[in-house]
């Protein structure tokens, strides 16, 4: 009597505990369910359609707008500049963060020293996009400061208009984000170098490594996973660029910095094309999934 | 022999050092000039040679931000969707860090994969549907139009970042709990969030710059200079009159100061926030 009493109670109480994760990660869920997922799916329908979003009654159009995007010279001309863009980036960002934090993480200066320049070296990394671009705007000015000292210096006879010559306007704001984003690599590394065990270098030091093998054959490849890991992440991210772009030469001068998000931007704002600014950020989603693949398998296998 | 190595180990430490002036100098002086520029008058800014600190300082383009209503409502847009998108995205993602952290369920590991993978959503593939969804329910140019739609960036990282904190937190605190007869959501209250709160700063450091930081949302789904925020406020200054350099600066100056003084006083949790997904 008392067993058949108990048995369901007790089925039921562990269904409710089965449930409660669900409870406390259901704000979570219907959020991003309702604003992430369902607009994922609305720009992937968009993208199908005849004027979405601007005309009540749309029609379906089909693979329209992605011919339209891809047989656009211009979306070409985007992806080429987002893409050398976010390689130069990257390879910037790593090089110099990398050069930054070894040099951070010497013995050879004195620690009160070396906690002050810590703190500076860091400083980029706490301005907006859109400040960056400001700053920038205003040391590139033709007749700023940069130009002013390269001319001072011999090195430059005429004034250059770095963001409104095409065929600097490039350079330009690459060098702006590459001044703007190698604090992460930086931070990141100076931590990974701190967890370096120190006896593999008292081992190395045994077998009369000299420094450069050392860096090569220790540091480097114990730094590799927070390299990876961090390249993709500043790969994705820097692929994205937008507010840096957009406040310096708003993609131009003639397309010379237009990179995937500002094409898409002004297809949907500036020409009111909804359909087929979705049909490009579709694309963009597609070639940013790719990247998250390799992230998340990489850092699944840590 | 000796002598020479001592002179290679000094020549080293000189080179080191030349490398860390040059280092010091391509970081610091974009922000010295825009500190330096913010000082000056406007005429002064483009002086031939360029003056290196301001020769005449004035406060004239801080005095010029400060008394113009416009430009505090910027500030004041700025702080209030920041705090609010802050205060909302921690409160939710404890609750789904503490189900990520403390209990076994169906699902978990590809419900953690999806929200790992939303950091890498490209912001312009939502902006178009967004802008469709906003004006529907006409939410344009509101306050929970950037509130909403910045959640939506803050929370997966805010869930990732809160639940690597609470996973380092030892599972006998909340079991005690649970042997004294209290139910999940006091051990949640009591003993969970009292210890948090380092992870709970660090979260709400880096939610708050996110939000802060925002551009393209706020520059698309806001309209009237009522609505705007400090970044798209910088950028109305330049398209205006784009010769006030000295207010853009002072303005920039001003918009860095929340993430200056986060990085000052609270620079442990600033940099756990900013480097969690990336070092984890």
């Amino acid at each position: 009597m008392s067993l058949t009493q108990t048995a369901p109670r007790r089925v039921s109480r562990k269904m409710t505990r089965s449930l409660i994760p669900y409870v406390y990660l259901s704000p979570a869920l219907i959020f991003l369910a309702l604003l992430m997922m369902v607009p994922m799916i609305s720009v992937i329908l968009y993208s199908f359609q005849e004027s979405a979003i601007l005309r009540p009654d749309t029609t379906f159009a089909g693979l329209k707008h992605y011919a339209e995007v891809l047989g656009d010279p211009i979306f070409w001309a985007s992806l080429w500049h987002t893409g050398y863009f976010t390689a130069m980036s990257v390879i910037f960002h790593m090089s110099i963060g990398l050069a930054f934090a070894l040099m951070l993480n010497s013995d050879r200066i004195n620690p009160t020293l070396r906690s002050v320049l810590r703190v500076l070296y860091i400083l980029p990394w706490l301005f907006t996009a859109v400040i960056i671009a400001v700053i920038w705007r205003l040391i590139l000015e033709p007749n700023g400061v940069v130009n002013s000292l390269l001319m001072a210096l011999n090195i430059i006879d005429t004034k250059i208009e770095w963001f409104s010559d095409p065929s600097t306007a490039l350079h330009a704001v690459t060098a702006a984000n590459i001044w703007a984003g190698y604090p992460l690599f930086m931070v990141s590394l100076l931590a990974g170098l701190q967890g370096i065990p120190r006896d593999l270098y008292e081992a190395a030091d045994i077998d009369g490594a000299s420094g450069i093998q050392k860096l090569a054959f220790i540091t480097i490849p114990q730094l590799m996973p927070i390299i990876i890991s961090i390249s993709l992440l500043d790969f994705i991210w820097t692929m994205h660029v937008f507010p840096l772009i957009w406040m310096t030469t708003g993609g131009g001068p003639i397309y010379a910095t237009e990179v995937l998000s500002t094409y898409t931007y002004k297809l949907a704002f500036a020409q009111f094309d909804m359909s087929q600014a979705a049909a490009s950020s579709v694309i963009i989603l597609m070639i940013s999934l790719c990247f998250t693949f390799f992230y998340i398998r990489h850092q699944k296998a840590r | 022999m000796r002598r020479s190595k001592r002179g290679k180990e000094r020549l080293l430490t000189l080179g080191l050092y030349v490398g860390l002036l040059c280092g010091l100098l391509f970081a610091t002086f974009p922000i010295f000039w825009m500190l330096s520029s913010s000082f000056k008058s406007n005429t002064e800014i483009f002086a031939l040679p360029p003056t290196v600190l301001p020769k005449l300082f004035t406060v004239e383009a801080y005095i010029a931000i400060f008394t113009d209503g416009q430009k505090l409502r910027y500030f004041f847009n700025s702080y209030l969707v920041a705090f609010a998108v802050t205060g909302l995205t921690v409160f939710i993602a404890l609750l789904s860090a503490y189900a990520f952290s403390r209990f076994r369920f169906i699902g978990k590991n590809s419900l953690n994969t999806i929200i790992i993978s939303t950091q890498t959503i490209p912001p312009i593939t939502l902006l178009i549907p967004f802008f469709g969804m906003v004006v529907s329910y006409g939410l344009f140019d509101t306050y929970w139009a950037l509130i909403l739609t910045y959640m939506v960036f803050t929370l997966p990282y805010a869930i990732l970042l809160m639940t690597g904190y609470l996973n380092t937190l030892p599972r006998d605190l909340d079991e005690a709990v649970a042997v004294d007869g209290g139910s999940s959501w006091t051990a949640l209250w009591r003993v969970i969030v009292p210890v948090s709160l380092p992870g709970i700063v660090a979260t709400s450091v880096y939610t708050f710059l996110l939000c802060w930081n925002e551009f393209l949302f706020a520059l698309t789904l806001t309209k009237s200079s009522d609505m705007r925020t400090v970044p798209i406020g910088i950028q109305m200054l330049m398209g205006q009159h784009a010769f006030e350099w000295n207010e853009m600066m002072a303005m920039s100056v001003l918009g860095s100061v929340p993430l200056m003084l986060v990085y000052l006083f609270a620079q442990k949790y600033f940099l756990a926030g900013m480097t969690a997904g990336a070092v984890k």
